[in-house]
C-alpha cells in the first residue's frame, strides 16, 4: 500500500523507477500476429490516434489499389524486444525504407505518439503501419504491428497472437538476452509464429553478437545462422530484415472470395468522428458504404471511411482479405467497438471469430484529488483517459481520510504508472494514489453467502469486504511467473530476495558462462510494491525482470487492522499473507509513528489480527510544549505559527482522540521512496 | 454604533471599579491599571546594540560601528513623541527598556526618553520603569545613574551560574560579575530586581540545574525568569547542534528541569504567575503582565512591536505595528517622518481575541470572565469553549480548567500550553464565524466593539 503523489512523479526517484520499469516491460507484449489458418493471428492491437504525426507521410495523397495485393503478398508481423533493445528505432528505419515516412534525422520512434511513450521509451498504445515493399519485382504489403511494450498492455495474450504470422525478436548485441526477450519469445513460440532473431546495435563498441547468438541458440533453440545482425541506428542490414520478413513469415490465411469477416483488434475514440476501429480482414472485402454488423452487439453500421495506416490514416476504397486497416462506421462509444468483436456484412452473417477475453485488472489503487474541490476536474480527466483505455476499471470509492475518489483497476503496475503520468501530464491533474493492491478471492463455504453472491468464489478488492474465515473454505491469491536474468555474481542475493517474497523457484539455467536465467512463481502481491526496485539496486542494475500472470493459488490470508489507541483506522486495513503480517504490520506502525505528531497523551500504534496485537509502536506524549518567551515582540510570530497549526488541524482526521494529519495516511499508504 | 461603543466602554469601566473589591492576588495586580481603557498604554523601547553576539540569540541586535548615542537618543525621543501623539494615550503605565543590550545606553538617554514621555503623557512616579542589564562590571557601574535617570526596576540577564556555560553561550560576563551586579541592583531597587536564567543548556543535567537553582535562590531578589533555551535558526548554537558539536538535553530531561524548578521556587515562596516568570511578595513585572492581559502597548525603536489604537488618525481598531528593523534605516525614517513604522496591520475582532487568548493563557491565573468580556462582550468564555468536545477532553484530562473564575491551564497543563492552543483557537474561530453569520444565539454583531 502505498500511494504516492502523482505530483511528485516528476521527481527523480520515481522517474527513475519508471524508467526501470520500462526495462522490465515484458513479455507479453507482443502482440502480434500470426495467424494461420483459422486461428487468426492477426494483429493485435494497434491503435492509432489519428491526427498529427511528426513525420510526414510521403504517400499521403497517392491512391493505393489494395486489390492488387492478394493474400500471398501480404505479411503481418510485429517487432518484439526487451526494453531499449531498439524496437522503435528499427520500426523507424523500416518505415523510412519503404517510403511510409520521409527519411530524416527526426524520425525518432515515430510510432510512439504519446508523450509518456517517448519519455519513458515504452509503447503504451500499439500502432500499426502498412509498408509497401518491392522484392524480386513483386510489391508486397507488409503490415507492421507495433506492440505495446509491457505485459500490462497486452491485455490478453490471445489478442496479441491473433494479429501476426511472424515476429522480429530484437536482441541488443551488447546486453544479450534479457528477461523480456525470453518472455516475448515464448509468447510468439506458443502462438506458433515465425520468429526471426535480429541482433541489433552491432555498431556498439562492446557488441558481442557471437555471444548473443549462442545465447539465442541455447535458450531458444534457434540455430545461430538464422540470426540477422543489424544496426538499426545506422541502417546496416535492415534491408535484409525486410527480405527475410517476406521469405520467412507466412502469408495470412484468408480468402477474398469468402464473405466479409473482420476482427476488431483495437479501437480509439476521436471526438469528431467517433470510434476508429482497427480491423484485420479474415475474409472477403469491405468498402465504403457497406452495412456491417457487430457480432457482439448485433448492431449495424454504415462504413463511412476505411483505409490503411501508413502509419497515418490513409483512406482507401476497400479493404481485402488478409489486410489490416481502420474503419469508421458511426460508432459513438468505444464500447461499441468491443476488442475481439467480429464484423460482417449485414446480408452475409458469419460465425464469429473466437474473440478475446476482456482484460482483467490485476492491480488496484485508490485515486483521490489532492483537494476535494478538484474532484470534478479529476473526474473528467479520468473519464477522458479511460475513453481511450477501456482496460482501466473505474469504481467510485471514498475514504474518510482522503475524501471522495475512485478505485481504479489496472492490468499491471506499469499500466498504473503510465495512467497516472498521463493524468498528470496530459490533464494536469494532481492526485493522491494509494499503493497498489491485488484482487484476492475467497471460496465461500456458507450456503447463505453463496446464495447471496450467486456464486461460490468471490473476488475481494476492498479489504473492507474481506469475508471472515468462518464463512470461507479457502482464500486465493493471484500468482505470477517471474523471469529474472542476471549475471551469476548476483544469484545468491536474488535467490534470497525471492525467497523472502514467498517465491518458489521453478527453473534455473545458465544462458552462457556468466548469465543466469531464473524462473520463480511469485504471489503478485509480493512484487507490486518495491520488488523491482530492490532487484535492480541489489544487482547494480544488471538484473532484468518480467512476469506473466499465472492464475490463483490457495493462500493463508488474513485481515490486518491498524489501531490508534485501540481504535481501528479503517483506511489502513489490509489483507496480508499470514507469514507477512508481522513484517507488514511493523512497517506500517513505524511509518505511522513517524508521521503522526506527538500529542498530549501517549499513542499506541498497533497492528492487529482480530483481537491479537502483532506489532506496536508508541508515540510518546509531549512532556513540555510551551514557548519560553512570549512578550510584546514575540506575539506576531507566535500567532502566525499557531494559525498554521490551526489550519493543519482542520485537515486532520480524528481517530478516537488522536489527530492524524492527512500526510500520515499518505506516508503510510505510499510506496517507499528509495 | 457610537452609542453602542460608549455603552460597552461604560460597562467595562464599571466592571473595573467593581474589581477593586476583589481580593485575589491577580485581581490586585490588575487593579493597579484600572481604569482600563484606550487612554493608557505601556511603552517598550528597543535598544538594538550589543557588544557581541550571544550564540543562542536571534533577536534584533547589532554590533555598533561607531558611537551614535546622540542620534539614537534623539530618534528614540522623536519616535516616542510621534507614537504617543498618534495613540493619544494620556497615561503610560509602565516603561521597559529592552534590547539588544540597553544597559549599554547612556543613563542620559534613558533620562531623556523618560522626560519626553512625561512631557506628553502622565507617567506616574510609581510607574514601573524596567531596564534590562547585562551583568558586566560596566553595566554594574552604571546602575546608580540609571536609577537617577528614572529606572526603578532591573532585569538582569544572568543566564547561567556556571562560567563555562556562560562562555559557551557567548556571554561577556562571569558568574562573579553577575553576583556583584545583582547585589548592586538590589541595593538600588530593593524588591524590584529580576534575574533571568536559562535551562536546558547543552550538557546540563537535572542535578546540575537543581544545584544552580538553589544557588540562585540564595542571591536573587523577588523576581525570577526561567527560560528554556530555545534553538533558533540562524544562530551559532543552531549550527553547532546541527553539526553535532553540541547536544541539547532531551525533551524529557528539559521537562523535568522545568517541573523541578517550578516546585523548588514554589517551596521558596515564589509564585509562578506566567509560563517562565516567578515572583514573591507580589513583585511581578507589571509591564509584562500588561502584554499577557492584552492591553495596549507602544513599541519604540528599531524592530519594536506595538499594539494600539490610533484615534489621532480616526482609527477605532487596534493595530499591530512593527518598526523598521535596521537601526540605520530606522534612524533615517524617524528623522524624515517622525517614526519608523514599517508595518501596520489592523487587527480584526477575531485576531484581537486570538491574541488575548494566546497571551492570557500563559498566565497561571489564565483569563477570567471579566477580562474576557472586556474584549468579547457578546460571547462568554463558556459560550466559546463550552461546546467543544476537544476542549471537554482537555478539561477531563485536567490539563485545562473552565470554571467560575475563568479559563486557565492546570499546573500540568501549563507545560503543554502550545499543544492546547490550536484546539482553543480553532474553537474560537468557529464560534466567531457563527456569530458573524448570525447563526449564534447572540444576535448582535459585536465586531466593531474593541475595548482596547
Amino acid at each position: 500500500m502505498s500511494l504516492f503523489l502523482a505530483k511528485r512523479w516528476c521527481e527523480s526517484p520515481l522517474l527513475r523507477r519508471a524508467l526501470q520499469f520500462k526495462m522490465c516491460k515484458r513479455k507479453i507484449q507482443q502482440d502480434n500476429m500470426t495467424y494461420t489458418l483459422w486461428r487468426h493471428r492477426w494483429m493485435k492491437r494497434l491503435p492509432v490516434l489519428c491526427s498529427s504525426r511528426m513525420a510526414s507521410s510521403q504517400t499521403g495523397k497517392e491512391t493505393i489499389d489494395l486489390s492488387k495485393f492478394p493474400v500471398e503478398r501480404i505479411r503481418n508481423f510485429s517487432i518484439i524486444a526487451h526494453i531499449d533493445h531498439g524496437k522503435s528505432t528499427l520500426a523507424d528505419r523500416l518505415l523510412e525504407m519503404t517510403g511510409a515516412i520521409v527519411k530524416t534525422d527526426k524520425n525518432k520512434q515515430v510510432l510512439d505518439k504519446l508523450q509518456v511513450e517517448r519519455e519513458r521509451g515504452i509503447t503504451v498504445k500499439a500502432q500499426t503501419a502498412s509498408l509497401l515493399y518491392t522484392y524480386k519485382g513483386e510489391q508486397y504489403l507488409l503490415n507492421l504491428i507495433d506492440t505495446p511494450g509491457h505485459v500490462d498492455f497486452s491485455y490478453e495474450v490471445s489478442r496479441s497472437i491473433s494479429a501476426c504470422q511472424g515476429v522480429l525478436l530484437i536482441v541488443d548485441a551488447n546486453q544479450g538476452v534479457q528477461a523480456q526477450t525470453v518472455a516475448n519469445f515464448y509468447l510468439a513460440f506458443e502462438a506458433q509464429l515465425a520468429i526471426i532473431p535480429v541482433i541489433n546495435k552491432i555498431d556498439l563498441k562492446n557488441a558481442d553478437p557471437e555471444r548473443v547468438e549462442s545465447q539465442i541458440e541455447k535458450v531458444f533453440d534457434i540455430p545461430r545462422e538464422e540470426c540477422i545482425r543489424i544496426s538499426a541506428k545506422l541502417g546496416t542490414n535492415v534491408e535484409t530484415v525486410l527480405q527475410e520478413v517476406v521469405n520467412r513469415i507466412p502469408a495470412p490465411v484468408a480468402n477474398i472470395n469468402d464473405p466479409f469477416k473482420a476482427l476488431v483488434f483495437d479501437s480509439t475514440f476521436d471526438h469528431y468522428r467517433g470510434v476508429v476501429a482497427l480491423i484485420a480482414v479474415f475474409g472477403g472485402k469491405v468498402k465504403k458504404g457497406d452495412r456491417i454488423v457487430s457480432a457482439y452487439l448485433g448492431k449495424s453500421y454504415e462504413v463511412n471511411e476505411l483505409g490503411l495506416l501508413r502509419p497515418d490514416e490513409h483512406p482507401t476504397q476497400k479493404l481485402f482479405a488478409g489486410q489490416v486497416g481502420y474503419i469508421i462506421a458511426g460508432m459513438k462509444d468505444v464500447k461499441e467497438a468491443q476488442i475481439g468483436d467480429t464484423l460482417f456484412h449485414q446480408e452475409q452473417p458469419v460465425e464469429a471469430l473466437p474473440g478475446f477475453k476482456p482484460a482483467k485488472a490485476m492491480v488496484f489503487a485508490g485515486m483521490y484529488p489532492m483537494d476535494q474541490s478538484e474532484y470534478p476536474a479529476l473526474r473528467s480527466a479520468i473519464d477522458r483517459l479511460t475513453l481511450n483505455d477501456s482496460s482501466v476499471t473505474v469504481q467510485r470509492d471514498s475514504s474518510m481520510a482522503l475524501g471522495a475518489g475512485w478505485r481504479l483497476g489496472f492490468l499491471g503496475l506499469l499500466h498504473m504508472e503510465v495512467f497516472n503520468q498521463r493524468l498528470e501530464q496530459e490533464y494536469n491533474a494532481s492526485v493522491i494514489v494509494t499503493a497498489p493492491t491485488v484482487p484476492y478471492k475467497a471460496v465461500l463455504s456458507s450456503p447463505k453467502l453463496i446464495k447471496e453472491h450467486g456464486r461460490e468464489e468471490i473476488t475481494i478488492v476492498n479489504p473492507a469486504h474481506f469475508p471472515d474465515r468462518s464463512v470461507v473454505s479457502r482464500y486465493l491469491e493471484p500468482m505470477v511467473m517471474g523471469t529474472i536474468l542476471a549475471p551469476d555474481d548476483y544469484t545468491g542475493r536474488i535467490m534470497a530476495l525471492c525467497l523472502n517474497r514467498r517465491a518458489v523457484q521453478k527453473n534455473m539455467l545458465y544462458i552462457d558462462d556468466q548469465r543466469v536465467m531464473m524462473k520463480y512463481l511469485f504471489p503478485l502481491n509480493e512484487i507490486v510494491v518495491d520488488f523491482y526496485d530492490l532487484l535492480k539496486s541489489m544487482s547494480s542494475g544488471y538484473a532484468s525482470f518480467d512476469y506473466e500472470n499465472a492464475g490463483y493459488q490457495t493462500a493463508d490470508l488474513i485481515k490486518m487492522d491498524i489501531l490508534l489507541n485501540g481504535k481501528s483506522v479503517e483506511e489502513l486495513t489490509t489483507i496480508v499473507h499470514r507469514d507477512r503480517a508481522y513484517t507488514n504490520g511493523k512497517a506500517m506502525c513505524e511509518r505511522l509513528k513517524d508521521s503522526i505528531p506527538r500529542q498530549m497523551f501517549e499513542i499506541a500504534v498497533q497492528a492487529a489480527i482480530g483481537s491479537k496485537v502483532i506489532a506496536r509502536e508508541t508515540i510518546k506524549a509531549y512532556k513540555k510544549n510551551v514557548l519560553a518567551k512570549c512578550y510584546g515582540g514575540d506575539i506576531t510570530r507566535k500567532m502566525k505559527l499557531l494559525k498554521k497549526q490551526v489550519e493543519g488541524k482542520k485537515k486532520m482526521r480524528l481517530i478516537g482522540s488522536v489527530q492524524v494529519p492527512k500526510d500520515a495516511f499518505i506516508n503510510v499508504l505510499k510506496r517507499k521512496d528509495k | 454604533m457610537i452609542r453602542h461603543t460608549a455603552r460597552v466602554a461604560a460597562r467595562a469601566l464599571s466592571r473595573g471599579l467593581r474589581g477593586v473589591s476583589d481580593s485575589s492576588s491577580e485581581e490586585r495586580i490588575e487593579n493597579v491599571f484600572e481604569p482600563f481603557s484606550k487612554q493608557q498604554a505601556s511603552l517598550y523601547l528597543h535598544w538594538p546594540y550589543c557588544l557581541r553576539r550571544c550564540s543562542y540569540c536571534n533577536f534584533n541586535k547589532y554590533i555598533p560601528r561607531e558611537n551614535n548615542d546622540n542620534i539614537m537618543t534623539e530618534c528614540l525621543q522623536r519616535e516616542t513623541e510621534t507614537l504617543l501623539h498618534l495613540s493619544q494615550v494620556s497615561c503610560i503605565t509602565s516603561v521597559f527598556f529592552g534590547g539588544g543590550t540597553p544597559s549599554l545606553a547612556q543613563p542620559s538617554t534613558i533620562a531623556a526618553v523618560l522626560e519626553t514621555v512625561s512631557r506628553q503623557a502622565n507617567l506616574s512616579n510609581k510607574a514601573e520603569v524596567t531596564l534590562e542589564v547585562n551583568p558586566t562590571p560596566m553595566g554594574k557601574s552604571k546602575l546608580e545613574d540609571f536609577c537617577c535617570a528614572g529606572v526603578n526596576r532591573f532585569s538582569i540577564g544572568v543566564q547561567s551560574l556556571q562560567d563555562e556555560h556562560l562562555k559557551l553561550l557567548g556571554r561577556d560576563h562571569s558568574y562573579r560579575q553577575a553576583l556583584q551586579t545583582i547585589e548592586e541592583a538590589r541595593r538600588l531597587c530593593p524588591g524590584r530586581v529580576s534575574v533571568d536564567v536559562m535551562f536546558g543548556r547543552p550538557g546540563q543535567s537535572v542535578q546540575a540545574w537543581e544545584s544552580e537553582l538553589s544557588e540562585l535562590l540564595k542571591v536573587c531578589d523577588d523576581h525570577v525568569s526561567l527560560y528554556q533555551l530555545t534553538l533558533e535558526r540562524g544562530t551559532q548554537l543552531f549550527t553547532q547542534v546541527q553539526r553535532g558539536e553540541l547536544a541539547l538535553p532531551a525533551e524529557e530531561v528539559v521537562a523535568e528541569m522545568y517541573q523541578r524548578a517550578r516546585t523548588t521556587l514554589h517551596q521558596h515562596g515564589f509564585l509562578q504567575y506566567e509560563v517562565s516568570n516567578f515572583a514573591r511578595h507580589n513583585a511581578v513585572s507589571h509591564h509584562n503582565m500588561s502584554y499577557w492581559k492584552g492591553r495596549q502597548y507602544i513599541g519604540v525603536g528599531p524592530g519594536a512591536h506595538g499594539r494600539f489604537v490610533l484615534p489621532a488618525e480616526g482609527g477605532s481598531v487596534r493595530e499591530a505595528r512593527t518598526q523598521t528593523l535596521e537601526p540605520d534605516v530606522w534612524i533615517r525614517e524617524v528623522q524624515q517622518r517622525g517614526h519608523g513604522t514599517r508595518r501596520r496591520i489592523p487587527l480584526s475582532h477575531l485576531q484581537l481575541l486570538e491574541e488575548v487568548l494566546v497571551m492570557g493563557m500563559r498566565m497561571t491565573a489564565g483569563i477570567n470572565h471579566k477580562h474576557w468580556e472586556m474584549f468579547s462582550p457578546r460571547l462568554t468564555l463558556n459560550q466559546v469553549f463550552g461546546t467543544s468536545t476537544e476542549v471537554q477532553e482537555l478539561l477531563q484530562r485536567g490539563q485545562l480548567l473552565l470554571d467560575d473564575r475563568g479559563l486557565r491551564c492546570s499546573w500540568d497543563g501549563l507545560a503543554l500550553l502550545d499543544s492546547m492552543l490550536p484546539a482553543l483557537l480553532l474553537q474560537l474561530e468557529r464560534q466567531i464565524s457563527l456569530v458573524d453569520k448570525g447563526d449564534h444565539p447572540s444576535p448582535n454583531h459585536a465586531s466593531e466593539v474593541y475595548v482596547s
